[in-house]
This record gives structure tokens, sequence and C-alpha cells, in this order.
């Protein structure tokens, strides 16, 4: 049995690993601009021709933001729903996104108005920020309310609120960014520099790193604070520790692709299926390349599907990921009845 | 003290800063299962969850091993004591395997991978409560008395040498509910486990327990091993029953008595009695027993159900005293029935007293 399941467990990183590939090849390919596969592939390897710049400083970075932020968001979604012990719990509808959201623009519109261009490190710090406090909100309402819609309901009011909030600031802020800043309020990959990557990339590295290092205590927490307890896990610190965690990741996703819908709530849940298992250690990596995957996609119908028009990375997110929350909620009900923990 | 392996001083227990129960003594040696009793609400819940660091303590101290608790890294804890709670959980895709395995997270490495001896011993506690079949079996799928024996296989494979469980039998059946205990004690016996656990069941309190602590209403009312708490209807004071009564020396519940003036004279003994009184009983009939020695069979129930005993004191033959008191209760009360079906010299004066009723033709012959 234990063979099968290892089986299994190979089998599904290969499909999402060759999944991963096509997906970044027909990413790179396609676009406004039709080239050549020969032609992509001298840029990719040599990093010169006509066209290296609309390879390798347009789709590159863009690719990989998808590829890391993707991941990231997904992966800081397993967290939250370990967490919450709740399977719809994420950054988004919890809230965090929008709070991210929500301090990057008061910084960034600050920083505008007087004529300081926002750092990526800057940017990631705010989102930090943001996230920290719409978390200490969604805390705060966990701590009375024990029942997972209620505590699902306020962090979408938060998230309202925040988004409201932005909005605001935005439509009265200096026009001159606006475009750049509407853009990014709405969510979106496009816009992402190599700076940025180069700032992305050991942030969310490091956290999954910090991530996978903690998937024995995940283990024992899934099995409720009382049995983590019990084999030896320090219940505070491993508390602070996952919620720092997924903030730094979803606050990373929120800085530079803006707030991006059902990534974390969806992923997980679908990789959970595929792989037959919630184990950490092969959670952890299994969502962090699934969410690569399902936003490489998304990106790839965002940007594609109604050429020149670009959709907003939320709109495809959420058109693939609601269903499978609402799936997810009526298949829990279903089983079992107003327990609602 | 250090004789004992577990045992608390001062101990106050409760949620936030005001204590539920103050002064609690739990002393539990290797070898030996202590168990919480009493009546629902009293916070013997309270107790083991503070017991086992899942709440603070209020005040005072609990010893492990002739050290502090509080003092332990929660390593070091883990590897001591295991538990067993009435939380529901319910992880997500797990198989039991995987449940049990957890309970060698203490003996392993940063990242939780079991080695080779670690799987060998998830065997053995699964094979030891009879789960091991259950392996693959998805954990939320399993009946409450496979869960119950799959958690306990968990607790058990995290070799510890106090296991705190929490009504550990609630939600099983007679079968598992044996089986479950039956474990549990053999265990203690082969490990030298210390055992704290509540049970509601006081008949198998009492029969499995080494020591009793009686948690009522108001605090901590009684330790002690199970002869000296099941003894002078205690009882029926620490649960507060008045409709109907907990018999002892069976450790059952019989129903409340039947009021007023018997209309039914039980001639019984030696056992033959009890189904007939329960019989009385559930149709509402106040009967009269006799004549039943003190330490017969039928007496305890008798004087549960009956409205009135006619009884002898125990090992003595009846005198004849006693029975003119029984045939003038016979003779008041409508019908006789008999129970006993045979006689010898030591009831002798129960053939007596049936000959009288046949006489007098209130004897209803079956």
């Amino acid at each position: 049995m234990d063979e099968r399941r290892r089986a299994r467990y190979i089998g599904s990183f290969l499909l999402l690993a060759a999944l991963l590939g096509v997906l970044f090849g027909w990413n790179i390919y396609s676009g406004s601009l039709h080239l050549p596969t020969r032609e992509v592939l001298e840029v990719l390897l040599s990093g010169e021709g006509e066209n290296a710049a609309i390879v390798w400083d347009i789709r590159l970075p863009r690719i990989l933001a998808a590829i890391l932020l993707g991941g990231a968001l997904s992966v800081s979604g397993f967290l939250l729903q370990t967490f919450f012990a709740n399977p719809i719990a994420g950054p988004f509808v919890l809230g965090i996104s929008s709070g991210s959201k929500l301090c990057v623009s008061l910084v960034m519109i600050f920083l505008l108005g007087r004529g300081i261009l926002i750092s990526s490190w800057m940017m990631i710090a705010s989102a930090f920020v943001g996230a920290m406090l719409s978390m200490g909100f969604v805390l705060a309402v966990s701590h009375r309310v024990r029942q997972m819609s209620l505590l699902v309901i306020s962090g979408m009011m938060v998230g309202y609120i925040c988004s409201a909030i932005t909005d605001f600031v935005v439509t009265f802020a200096n026009d001159s960014d606006i475009v750049n800043l509407h853009n990014w309020s709405m969510g979106s990959f496009s816009g992402i520099s190599w700076d940025n990557i180069r700032v992305v990339f050991p942030v969310v590295v490091a956290a999954l790193v910090g991530t996978f290092l903690l998937s024995k205590p995940i283990r024992a927490y899934q099995m409720g604070e009382a049995y983590a307890r019990n084999v030896g896990v320090n219940i505070r610190q491993f508390r602070i520790m996952l919620i720092l965690l997924s903030s730094v990741l979803s606050a990373c996703v929120a800085a530079f692709a803006g707030p991006v819908s059902f990534v974390g709530i969806a992923v997980p849940q679908l990789v959970k299926q595929l792989f037959g298992t919630a184990k950490p250690m092969i959670m952890i990596p299994a969502c962090f390349l699934g969410g690569a995957v399902f936003c490489l996609f998304c990106d790839l119908i965002a940007r594609t599907v109604f050429a020149p028009t670009e959709l907003s990375i939320s709109s495809v997110t959420a058109i693939l990921g609601a269903p499978v929350v609402i799936a997810v909620m009526v298949r829990r009900r279903s089983r079992a009845w107003g327990e609602g923990a | 003290m250090s004789e004992y392996f577990v045992y608390t001083e001062h101990m106050a227990v409760g949620y936030g800063k005001d204590p539920i129960i103050e002064e609690i003594s739990i002393h539990v040696r290797k070898g030996e299962i202590l168990t919480l009793i009493g009546p629902n609400g009293s916070g013997k819940s309270t107790i083991l969850k503070s017991l086992i660091r899942q709440l603070d303590l209020i005040a005072g101290t609990v010893w492990l091993d002739g050290r502090r608790m509080n003092d332990m890294e929660e390593a070091e804890t883990a590897r001591r004591l295991s538990i067993l709670m009435t939380d529901r959980i319910k992880p997500e895709l797990m198989t039991c395997e995987d449940v049990v395995e957890t309970g060698r997270y203490p003996y392993t490495g940063r990242l939780g991978i079991l080695t080779s001896q670690d799987r060998e011993k998830v065997r053995e506690a699964m094979k030891l409560v009879d789960a091991w079949e259950l392996r693959d079996t998805d954990f939320t799928r399993l009946s409450d008395g496979q869960r119950q024996r799959v958690l306990l296989a968990r607790a058990i494979c995290q070799e510890p040498e106090i296991i705190v469980l929490d009504e550990p039998t609630s939600y099983l059946d007679v079968h598992y509910k044996l089986e479950l205990l039956s474990i549990l004690k053999h265990l203690v016996k082969e490990k030298n486990l210390a055992v704290v656990m509540s049970l509601h069941e006081l008949d198998l309190a009492q029969k499995v327990s080494d020591q009793i602590v009686c948690v009522g209403k108001g605090g901590i009312e009684r330790c002690g091993p199970p002869e000296e708490i099941f003894t002078g209807g205690y009882i029926h004071s620490l649960y507060g029953i008045v409709s109907g009564s907990y018999l002892e020396s069976f450790g059952c519940l019989e129903m409340e008595a039947v009021k007023g003036e018997p209309e039914v004279f039980v001639i019984g003994g030696g056992g033959s009695g009890i189904p007939t009184y329960r019989r009385l009983q559930r149709g509402g009939i106040p009967f009269a027993a006799g004549i039943l020695t003190e330490n017969d069979l039928d007496y305890p129930v008798a004087a549960a159900l009956a409205s009135e005993v006619i009884k002898e004191k125990a090992f003595c033959p009846a005198g004849e005293q006693t029975y003119e008191h029984a045939v003038s209760v016979m003779s008041r009360c409508g019908r006789v029935i008999c129970s006993l079906k045979t006689f010898g010299p030591f009831n002798e004066i129960c053939r007596r007293l049936k000959e009288e009723a046949r006489m007098r033709g209130i004897l209803e012959e079956e």
C-alpha cells in the first residue's frame, strides 16, 4: 500500500511538472507579437535577438512572477487552512490580500506625491504590514466565533472595506500614475520587472523553506491543538510562525500582483484531491507547483483570450476557482450537518 | 510522596482567572489506574486538560517523576505523557496509520520522518488494539469504537509513562467499552504505565480502577480505592441521585421504588426474585419481599425496589417472630408470588410461607 501511495505522489508531481513546462512554453510563445519557435529558443539561450526585449524583459519576468506568486499564494492558503482548520480559508477571503493592497496603495500614493519611487522592498514591507493588520482583525474575530462561515464572512467584510478605501484613495490620487495603480489594484501579473523578481525570489524561497521546516508541527496540528501539544509542539510559537509565513507569502503577491482571488483556497483543495493526502511534506511543494500551474494558466487566459484587451487576473482565477470552493463547501455540508468546525 | 509517579499539590483549575475547582489531589503510581468520577459539569475534563497542560494551572503544582511538570520542555513531556481526549477531530485525508504515526513525532527529527523502527512501533501499537487492518482506512470514516482504538494506538506508540484519557468509553457500545478497558488494563500491567482517566460508567470505574477521585459539584469530595468510595450510599450523594439507586455490590442502577401499601408479596431468595421485583416495579405495583437474609443475592434489589422487605440478619435462620410478621404482611397483600423453585434446610421458612399462602388461596400458581 505504501508503494501505491508513493507511486501516486510521484505521478502527481510529474504531472504538475509537465503542466508547468507546457504552460511555460505556451506563455512564452503567445502574445500580441507572434514569434517563431527558433527565435524564442535563441533568445532564451543566448539572450540576444531581434525581439529579445519582448521575450526577456516582458514575457519571462511575467511568467516567473506567475510561478513564484501563484505558488506563494497557494502555499499561504494551505497554511491558513491548517491554522483555522477551515477548508475555505485563504488570504483573499480572509481579507488579508485586501489589507495588503490598501497599505501598499497608501504608501505608494504618499511617496509618489512626494516624487519618490517606491522600491520593491518597501512594497513588500507595506504589504506585510497590511496583511498583519487584517490578520490581527481576523484572529480577534476567530477568538469569538468558532463557526467557519462567520469567520470567512467577517474576513470578506474586511476585504470589502479595505478595497473600498483603496478605490477611494486611488480615485483621488495624482493622475500621473493612476493607470499603473489602477491596473495593479485590479490584480495583474503585468508590469513586473526583473528588479521586482530579484526581490520576490529570495523572499518567497526563504518563506517556502521556512514553511517546509514546519512540516512536522503542521502535520501534528492537523490532528487538532490538543494532540499537537501532546507530541511536543509549542503551540504559541508555532501559531506565530504560521501567521508570519502565510502573511509574508500573501504580502509578496499583493505587493506585486495586487489581489488575486481564490488561488489560495482552490489550489490546495485540488492538490489534496490529486495527491490523496494532506501531508505537509508533500503538500507544500505540491501546492507551490499547483499554484504556479494554475496562475500560469489563468494568466495565459487573461492576456490572450480577449487580446489585445487584458483581463484582470482575478476575474480568471475567480471563474476557475470559485466553483471549487462551492464544491468543497457542499461536500462538507452534506457530510457533516451544522458541525461548522 | 515520591512513591507517586504523578501527583498534584494544591492544584486549582479553571478557565481564565477564577478557579472552578481547588485543592485537587491526584496521586498515581506506575502500574495503577486512577479514575475521576462525578456528575456532568463538575470539572473532570477541566482537571484533565490542566493536567496535560492544555490549560494553565491557576494555582499549585503538578509533579511528574519528582519534577515540576511546568518546568519541563514540551519535547520531554511529549515522551512521557500521552493523551486520548474527547475532542472530535476530523483530520483531512489522513489514514488511520497516518494518525497513529503522529504519536511517534516526539522521537523523530526536524522533519518528522519515521524510521523503520518507528514504523514497527506503529505497527505493534495498532496490532495491540486490533486496528492494524484499519491502517489504510480514512480516519474520518471510522465508527466510534474504531476511532477510540486508533487513538489509543496513537497514544501507545508514543511510548508514554502515563496516559491521560478523557471519557474514553463514551459513545462506545458494551463490547467496545469492555475491550478498550481490557486493553488499558493489560497495558498498565505490561508496560508499567500510570493511567489517569475520567469515566461515566460507575460500574466499570468500580472494577477497573485502583484509585478513584470523586469530583463533586463543590470540588474534590473523596479519594481512595473503589471499595472505600462505593460504600454507604456515597454515590447517591455524589451524583445527587433521588429517583432510583445505585447498588454498590452489583454496580448496577435500579429505578425508583414504587411507593405505597404493598399489593403483592414476593417470596424469593438466591437471585430468583430479581426479575419479579423489576417486573412489578415496571408495572408500578408496590410490593413486599421476603423472607430474605441480608446476604441474600435478592436483598439489595429488594431493598431498592420493594416498599417493604421482611428480612433476617445475615447467615441467621429466620425466627418465628419474623415468620409471623411475614404472614401478617402477606395477608394484607391480596396476591402472593413465589419465585422460588427449590427449597432446602436454609429456606425452609419460605416453603412454610408458600404453604400458608396456598392455604389462604392467595398464592398465584404458575
